[in-house]
């Protein structure tokens, strides 16, 4: 039976069902449900919740927990998820599972807090200094943030990193009818016995307290977590194994939707809320005989080059709607060689509307367009 | 573990050497936390110790437990998640002044709040030594560090004084000097079912010793014994201008994560009806 959902209360439901057993957050809107859910429904499962006293230890409490077993996660917003990055790097640095859900809002600073945007696409990348491998994923309906949430804790649980899920002010606080579909849910690895067992070696992880005493570092270290603050050989070592098994699992890792691609000319390239808008500017052009279509992505990184760079190349034109001034478009010209890719960015807080995604798509297909 | 191990059984000798530089009074805490461990005869695999960032927090990496090395000021948190977690674990953070006072006097003040069972060993030198030498939230007014080269005009903060403020239910304060009693106090830390605080004044003969002329190791030691009063058989007046060390606060007030434990009990009678 269909249940009408709020995004914020998906993303809740998505986190029990995946096992999530373990939240500590800080309120920020427009995140605060999903933090309001998890502090429902964790005491009475056997779930920890915990409200901390700022995001920063929020973070450390997630990576803390996880390291006893715990599927751990937070949920917050812009200037929150600004203020974990140097934990998310360290959780990086230890290959913590964690998840993180980043409902953004506008900004910088404090912006507009209860207003959409998709500004932190590159900081739920490189938002913490140095190199790591990363997974961000994001979701454009009700349902796919309840399966979008599922498949961050699995991602996370796979690889051993932070996940990151982005959402909107939009997304989150909006409800649509949904059925609760069947789903796989993944669980760490955990190490056989007696083999020699490496700590860092791979994608088997053994919580505190199973016996194998070890050292967890944020600083540069080997497999078995010995500081390596001198020689880097090891630290490079396993992030690209890392970064490499991301790589050749991309099939796995990637996921997106086609709208109507297949013959399509005109290309909008969208995700989260925005790829809704695009959708419906692609049936209305086609309701006019202009032949466009959409790639929705759900995962933002690993930046599906491959994925883009074929469909790009396959089109007249294409356009990158989004609701910041051109990130996800940055990375889709960087890929789609001498295509012409118009950036179509807003960010006053408002949505971008199906009709300004369809004049710029015409725009683009007569060779012009906003560099907005 | 049995009590009466010989001490190294605790430590974890390929880490060594450790990286404290000779006459610090770091090593000493190492050795009276080994000495609560085995008067405890606790069993290391169910035993957490969490790092910060700077000089004392590197203890992590010598103790042959659960260890975690985490980012400056942030150890409590991690310290949390543990132990919210896992509340059977035995959950300690080891933090130098800088750690715990400057960068991470939020989470000390929460955790006090909350009187979670974890134990905090904060080792005050009363200076920043893993950065070389600059001005902590604990320099005396009127010493030097290298960012504080005419005298210090901040006012230092008192630990003890806060930690008692904040809600914790077990404070207390020892230095390097008094070490023997060093050991009991850990251990009546660790045993405490509550939050505890017990700072330790710990010499730093590189820089708060060069930099202020108080000389090296023993000098050093004497520096500390000399701005410190026991608590107890004193009168206020013998107290004026001296840190009085001893046990300030040991009580028994409900714990966080028992109080946890029974409000989910509570929400599980709940959702049977």
């Amino acid at each position: 039976m269909q249940q009408l959902i709020q995004g914020n209360e998906a993303c809740a439901l998505g986190a029990m069902l995946a096992g999530c057993s373990f939240f500590a957050g800080y309120p920020i809107s427009p995140s605060s449900e999903i933090m309001e859910m998890m502090g429902r429904l964790l005491p009475a499962r056997g779930g920890t919740f915990v409200q901390m006293e700022d995001e920063i230890a929020s973070m450390g409490a997630v990576i803390g927990a996880s390291w006893t077993g715990a599927k751990a996660m937070t949920a917050t917003s812009g200037p929150g998820f600004s203020l974990m990055q140097e934990n998310i790097g360290y959780a990086a640095m230890t290959e913590t599972p964690c998840v993180i859900v980043d409902s953004q809002r506008v900004g910088p600073s404090t912006g507009m807090p209860t207003m959409p945007a998709q500004g932190d696409v590159m900081q739920a990348r490189w938002g913490s200094h140095g190199d790591r491998a990363a997974i961000v994923l994001t979701a454009s309906s009700v349902l796919d943030t309840y399966k979008m949430t599922i498949e961050a804790f699995n991602l996370a649980e796979r690889y051993r990193l932070p996940v990151v899920l982005l959402l909107d002010a939009t997304l989150s606080h909006m409800r649509e009818n949904m059925d609760f579909p069947d789903a796989q849910v993944h669980s760490r690895a955990r190490p056989g016995a007696d083999n020699g067992f490496e700590p860092f070696g791979g994608p088997e992880f053994m919580a505190f307290g199973n016996g194998t005493r070890f050292m967890v570092t944020g600083l540069t270290h080997d497999e078995t977590g010995h500081a390596q603050t001198s020689n880097g050989a090891a630290g490079e070592r396993m992030l690209r194994r890392l970064m490499g098994r991301l790589e050749a699992d991309a099939d796995h890792v990637t996921h997106f939707k086609r709208h109507r691609l297949e013959d399509a000319q005109l290309v909008f390239i969208s995700y989260g809320i925005t790829a809704r808008a695009a959708r419906a500017a692609v049936d209305e052009l086609r309701a006019d005989g202009v032949r466009a279509g959409v790639l929705e992505l759900l995962t933002l990184w690993p930046f599906p080059e491959a994925l883009v760079s074929e469909i790009a190349g396959g089109a007249d034109a294409v356009v990158v709607p989004e609701l910041n001034l051109g990130q996800v478009a940055l990375l889709v010209r960087a890929v789609s060689g001498d295509r012409l890719v118009v950036p179509l960015g807003r960010m006053d807080g408002s949505l971008l509307q199906p009709s300004e995604i369809a004049a710029a798509g015409r725009e683009a297909l007569n060779g012009g367009g906003s560099t907005r | 573990m049995r009590h009466g191990q010989d001490l190294r059984e605790y430590l974890r000798e390929e880490a060594m050497p450790n990286v404290w530089c000779p006459g610090c009074g770091h090593g000493n805490v190492m050795n009276a936390l080994t000495r609560a461990f085995d008067a405890m005869a606790l069993d290391l695999d169910n035993v957490v110790v969490v790092g910060g960032i700077g000089c004392a927090s590197r203890m992590p990496f010598f103790l042959d437990t659960n260890s975690m090395h985490t980012t400056h000021g942030r150890a409590l948190s991690f310290a949390t998640g543990v132990k919210l977690a896992r509340p059977n674990l035995t959950v300690m953070a080891v933090m130098g002044d800088g750690d715990a006072l400057a960068i991470g006097g939020n989470h000390l003040i929460h955790a006090c709040r909350r009187n979670i069972d974890l134990t905090a060993l904060v080792l005050n030198n009363e200076i920043y030594g893993m950065t070389g030498g600059q001005l902590a939230p604990t320099t005396p007014q009127g010493f030097r560090s290298m960012t504080s080269s005419l005298g210090s005009i901040d006012a230092p903060f008192d630990a003890v004084e806060l930690a008692l403020a904040a809600g914790a239910t077990y404070v207390a304060r020892t230095t390097t000097f008094d070490f023997d009693e060093m050991p009991q106090l850990i251990e009546a830390a660790i045993r405490h079912p509550g939050f505890a605080l017990v700072e330790v004044l710990s010499q730093c003969p590189t820089y708060f010793g060069r930099l202020n002329k108080l000389g090296q190791g023993r000098k050093l030691l004497d520096y500390e014994k000399d701005m410190t009063e026991p608590l107890e058989g004193v009168t206020r007046d013998e107290l004026v201008g001296k840190l009085p060390i001893g046990v300030f606060r040991e009580e028994i007030r409900p714990e966080y994560t028992r109080r946890y434990a029974a409000l989910c009990e509570r929400a599980r009678r709940g959702a049977h009806g």
